[in-house]
C-alpha cells in the first residue's frame, strides 16, 4: 500500500510543480496518471523514489515514510521500485545485457559490480528477462544499435532485474508508435497482472488509459482534478483535466 | 535630428584617433624599427643564418687528405731562397712571392692534386699550430690558384711551411654525429611525452569526477558527518602512512629470501580478495547487527594491512627482480630497469597510497557514523554533538593549516602555529555548530568541487616551462624533470577538460541507474564512466599532441630532451646543427599530428 499526503515540490525560482498532492495506490493497482505536458506528472514519479526531493508530505510505503528515509534506506527502497522512461534511459555504449544487470546494482557485491563481474544467477537472470520481452538474441549488441520499440524493452527488463514491488513508468509510450506502444503496456500489464506488482504509468492517451488502468489519477498545474476509474472521465471532467480549448483525439 | 550624425561623425573620429593612438604607442613599445632591416651587416647574417638553417647537418661522407707543402719565408731573408723543383707527376704548390712581409698578400698556385677536391691552405709556424688563410677547391685537372694574406707574425729566419689540405669523399653518404645524438634526443623526447601523458592520465581520471558539477551538487552531508570524517581523515592518513612505513622497514630485513617476497606477493592480494569477499555487505533486507558491523570493521583493518603488506612485497618483488634482471638480459637490461624502477616507484607511492586508504576508511567511517547519528538522534542531542565534534574538526583543519604555514615560513612558534588555529578553529567550530540547524546538510560536494576547480586552475596556469625549474632542483637536470613537470601540468589540464566530459554527459542513464538502487560509485561506474570513455580517448590524444611538441622545449629550462641540445647549438651559433634539432621536431610533431588523428578516427 502506497499512501501519498500534502506531496508538494517547489522547484528553485519558486515555480510549484506539486501542489499538496494526496492520492493511494493498493498493492497490485494499475494506476494511470494523466494531464497536460508540465503538470507534474514526471515530478509526481520522481518524488515517489525520491529522485526529486519533495519539498513537503509524505510518501508512504508499507508503513515506511520514504521522505525521511536516511541515504542508505533510501538505496533499499529504491532497488524494490523500477523506473521505466519516457526516452529510455539506456546507458547507450553499453551492451543490452549490462544494461539489464544495471538493475541488480542495489542487490549484488558492490565491490565486484564496479569491475563489471555479475554472479551468473543474475546473468541468466537477465537472459530471462529479455526473452520475457522478447528481445533475448539481442543481448550482446550495443545498446544504441536497437530499435526505440526494442529500446523500451531492455528498459522495461531492467525495471524487472530489480524484482520491484512497485514500477514507475514515466510516458513509456509517448516516444514510440501505437503498435508499439500497445507491445509495451502489454508487457507492464503482464508484469501487474502476472507478478502482483503495483504499477504507476503516465500516460498521454485515454485509450491506453480506458484500456489497461484500473484507476486514474489527473493533474494539472500540479493539483490533483481527478482520482477514480477512467470510465469517468467524461467530457466535462476531460474539459476539467486539459483545459477548456482541449478536444478529445483517440 | 540634425545634431546626431554630426555626433556620429565625432564620435568616429575620436575612435580612429583612439586607434592610431594604440598602434602609435605599441610600435614604440615594441622598438619597430624598419632601419635595421635594412642594415648592410644584418642582411649578411641574416643570409648566413638563413643557408646554415636551410644545411642540416645531418649527412656527411668518409673523406681522405691530400698533403702538400711548402717553405714560406717570413720575412724575407738575406740570401736567396733555395727553390724547390716539383716531383714529376706528383703534387707540389708554388708560392709567389715565396717570401714576403706579414699582412702581404701572395699567390698560392697548386699543381697536380686531386681533381674535384678541396679544402684548406694553412699557415704553420715551427709551433705546429695551423692557421687557415685561404680555402681552395680544384679544376677537373687538379690545379687552383688562389690569393691569401700571410698573418701577422714575430719575423723568424727560419722558413715556415704552407700546406695545403685537398679532401675529397670517399664511398657512400652516412648519418652525421650531430644526426646521431638528434636523432637519440628526439627519441628521449617522444617517450618524455609519454610518460608525462601517462602519469597526467591516471592520476586526472579520478579527479575529473571530483571536480564534475553535475556528479557533486547533490552531495550533502549533515554537519555530524562533514566534521567527523574531517578529523577521520587527517588521522586515517597519519595511521596509514605510518602503517606502511613500519611493514615496510619489518620487510625490508625479512625480504632476503626471494621465496618469501615471491610468495607473500602472491599470497597477500589473495588473503585481501577473501576478506573482501566476505566482509561486504550482500544487501539483505534485515539491517546488520553492531555486533556484525563491529568484526566487519575489523576484517576492514586486516584488509587494508594486506593491502599495503601486498604493496610492500610487490615493491621489494621489483626492487629485486629488476636488479637480477639487468645481467642476464645483456642488451635489454633497460627492461631489468624498468622493473627496478617501477618497484622503487611503488615504494616511494606505497606510503602514500596507504595514507589515502586509511584516510578515506577513517574518514569515510566518521562520515557514516555521523550521518547515522543525525538521522537517528534527538535534534537536541545532534545539536550537542555538533558543538563537540565541529570544535574538534576546527581544530584539527586550522592546527593542519598552521602546520603547513609553519613549514613555508619557519616561524618556529608553537604558540602562533598550533595553539591559535587550534583555538580558532575550534571556536568556529562551536559557533557553526550554534548557529546551524542540527540536522541542516552541507554542501560537501559542491565545496570539494570548487576547491578541487581552484587548485587545478592554479596548477593549470604554471606554464611546464616554469614548473621544470622547481623539478630540476628536486631530481636534477634530465627528461626525469621535464617528465614531472609536463605530467603535473597534464594532470591540471586533462582533470579539467575530463570533468567538463562529465558535466556534459547525458544525464538520463544517470538517473535511471540512480532509480535501481545503485550506490554513488556504481552510478559513476555504469552510467557516467562509459558515456566519457570516447572523449576521454579523444582528448588523450589530443593532450599527447601537445606534450609531445611542449617536451621539444621544455629542455630550454633544464628539462631534457632534444630542446637542451638546440638550446646548445642555437648557443654556439652552430646553425646547421640546430637546423638538423628543428627538422627532427618538425617530423615528430608532424608524425604525432597524423597518428593522433588516425586513432581518434579508429577509437571515437
Amino acid at each position: 500500500m502506497l499512501e501519498i499526503s500534502n506531496l508538494t515540490k517547489i522547484y528553485p525560482g519558486n515555480v510549484l510543480a506539486l501542489d499538496r498532492v494526496s492520492f493511494s495506490v493498493q498493492p497490485g493497482e494499475f494506476l494511470a496518471v494523466i494531464g497536460l505536458s508540465g503538470s507534474g506528472k514526471s515530478t509526481l514519479l520522481r518524488c515517489i523514489n525520491r529522485l526529486v526531493e519533495p519539498s513537503s508530505g509524505q510518501v508512504t510505503w508499507n508503513g515506511v515514510d520514504i521522505t525521511q528515509a536516511s541515504a542508505e534506506e533510501l538505496l533499499r527502497i529504491r532497488r524494490k521500485i523500477g523506473m521505466v522512461f519516457q526516452h529510455f534511459n539506456l546507458v547507450s555504449r553499453s551492451k543490452v545485457i549490462t544494461n539489464v544487470l544495471a538493475g541488480r546494482l542495489g542487490y549484488v557485491n558492490p565491490a565486484l559490480s564496479l569491475a563489471h563481474r555479475f554472479p551468473k544467477t543474475d546473468i541468466q537472470m537477465a537472459l530471462r528477462q529479455l526473452g520475457r520481452v522478447g528481445i533475448a538474441n539481442q543481448a550482446f549488441k550495443r545498446a544504441d544499435e536497437l530499435s526505440g520499440g526494442q529500446q523500451q524493452r531492455v528498459g522495461v527488463a531492467r525495471a524487472m532485474m530489480q524484482e520491484p514491488e512497485m514500477v514507475l513508468a514515466d510516458e513509456p509510450v509517448a516516444s514510440l508508435d501505437p503498435v508499439l506502444a500497445h507491445s509495451i503496456m502489454q508487457h507492464l500489464e503482464s508484469i501487474n497482472r502476472d507478478d502482483g506488482v503495483m504499477v504507476i504509468c503516465s500516460l498521454h492517451f485515454l485509450d491506453l488509459v480506458h484500456r489497461y488502468a484500473h484507476r486514474a489519477i489527473a493533474l494539472n498545474e500540479g493539483r490533483l482534478m481527478f482520482d477514480g476509474s477512467p470510465k469517468d472521465i467524461d467530457d466535462a471532467k476531460f474539459k476539467e483535466i486539459y483545459g477548456q480549448e482541449a478536444e478529445r483525439v483517440g | 535630428m540634425k545634431i546626431r550624425p554630426v555626433l556620429r561623425s565625432v564620435a568616429i573620429g575620436v575612435a580612429v584617433i583612439v586607434v592610431v593612438l594604440i598602434y602609435a604607442y605599441a610600435f614604440t613599445v615594441t622598438d619597430v624599427n624598419f632601419e635595421t632591416t635594412r642594415s648592410e651587416q644584418r642582411l649578411t647574417n641574416l643570409t648566413r643564418i638563413l643557408r646554415a638553417l636551410a644545411h642540416p647537418d645531418i649527412l656527411e661522407y668518409a673523406q681522405e687528405e691530400q698533403i702538400v707543402e711548402s717553405p714560406i719565408y717570413l720575412p724575407c731573408p738575406q740570401q736567396a731562397i733555395p727553390q724547390l723543383r716539383p716531383v714529376a707527376g706528383g703534387p707540389f704548390l708554388i708560392v709567389s712571392p715565396a717570401c714576403g712581409d706579414a699582412r702581404q698578400i701572395i699567390e698560392v698556385e697548386g699543381v697536380g692534386l686531386w681533381p674535384e677536391s678541396k679544402g684548406p691552405v694553412n699557415f704553420i709556424p715551427p709551433s705546429g699550430a695551423s692557421l687557415t688563410i685561404g680555402l681552395f677547391e680544384t679544376d677537373s685537372d687538379g690545379g687552383f690558384k688562389i690569393r691569401a694574406q700571410l698573418p701577422n707574425r714575430q719575423p723568424l729566419t727560419d722558413p715556415q711551411t704552407l700546406r695545403a689540405i685537398a679532401r675529397r669523399n670517399v664511398g657512400g653518404p652516412h648519418l652525421s654525429p650531430m644526426a646521431d645524438v638528434t636523432i637519440d634526443k628526439i627519441l628521449e623526447t617522444v617517450f618524455l611525452a609519454l610518460l608525462a601523458t601517462t602519469i597526467g592520465t591516471i592520476l586526472a581520471v579520478p579527479i575529473s569526477f571530483v571536480a564534475a558539477r553535475n556528479l557533486m551538487e547533490k552531495v550533502r552531508n549533515p554537519l555530524t558527518s562533514v566534521s567527523l570524517s574531517l578529523v577521520g581523515w587527517p588521522l586515517g592518513i597519519w595511521l596509514g602512512a605510518s602503517a606502511a612505513g613500519s611493514i615496510g622497514r619489518l620487510l625490508d630485513a625479512a625480504s632476503a629470501s626471494m621465496a618469501v617476497t615471491v610468495g607473500g606477493a602472491m599470497l597477500s592480494p589473495l588473503a585481501m580478495w577473501g576478506a573482501v569477499a566476505w566482509a561486504l555487505p550482500r544487501g539483505g533486507t534485515r539491517p546488520t547487527s553492531w555486533r556484525v558491523r563491529l568484526v566487519r570493521g575489523l576484517v576492514y583493518v586486516l584488509i587494508i594491512g594486506f593491502f599495503i603488506l601486498f604493496l610492500t612485497f610487490l615493491a621489494n618483488l621489483g626492487l629485486s627482480f629488476g636488479k637480477w634482471l639487468i645481467e642476464p638480459l645483456g642488451k635489454l637490461g633497460f627492461l631489468g630497469n624498468f622493473v627496478y624502477q617501477l618497484g622503487d616507484s611503488l615504494r616511494m607511492i606505497t606510503p602514500v597510497l596507504a595514507g589515502l586508504v586509511g584516510g578515506a576508511a577513517l574518514g569515510g567511517l566518521g562520515g557514516r557514523m555521523g550521518q547515522q547519528a543525525s538521522d537517528r538522534l534527538d535534534p537536541r542531542l545532534v545539536r550537542g554533538l555538533n558543538i563537540v565534534t565541529a570544535a574538534s574538526s576546527g581544530v584539527v583543519l586550522f592546527a593542519l593549516i598552521g602546520g603547513v604555514l609553519d613549514w613555508f615560513y619557519q616561524f618556529q612558534d608553537p604558540v602562533k602555529t598550533l595553539w591559535v588555529p587550534a583555538a580558532a578553529g575550534a571556536a568556529v567550530g562551536v559557533f557553526l555548530a550554534v548557529r546551524a540547524q542540527p540536522k541542516a546538510t552541507l554542501p560537501i560536494g559542491s565545496s570539494a568541487y570548487y576547491i578541487t576547480r581552484t587548485i587545478l586552475n592554479a596548477i593549470r596556469s604554471v606554464e611546464p616551462l616554469i614548473m621544470v625549474i622547481v623539478f630540476v632542483v628536486w631530481v636534477g637536470i634530465g627528461p626525469f624533470a621535464g617528465a614531472l613537470a609536463l605530467g603535473l601540468h597534464t594532470v591540471a589540464a586533462l582533470a579539467k577538460l575530463f570533468s567538463e566530459q562529465v558535466e556534459s554527459i547525458l544525464p538520463g542513464p544517470l538517473e535511471a541507474i540512480q532509480a535501481t538502487g545503485a550506490n554513488r560509485l556504481q552510478t559513476i561506474a555504469f552510467a557516467v564512466v562509459p558515456q566519457v570513455i570516447p572523449p576521454y580517448i579523444s582528448f588523450l590524444m589530443y593532450r599527447w599532441d601537445i606534450n609531445v611538441r611542449m617536451s621539444t622545449i621544455i629542455g630550454f629550462a633544464g628539462g631534457g630532451g632534444i630542446g637542451f641540445l638546440l638550446q646548445q647549438n642555437i648557443g654556439i651559433l652552430n646553425y646547421r646543427a640546430a637546423s638538423t634539432q628543428m627538422l627532427a621536431i618538425a617530423i615528430v610533431v608532424a608524425t604525432m599530428d597524423y597518428l593522433s588523428s588516425t586513432l581518434r578516427q579508429r577509437f571515437v
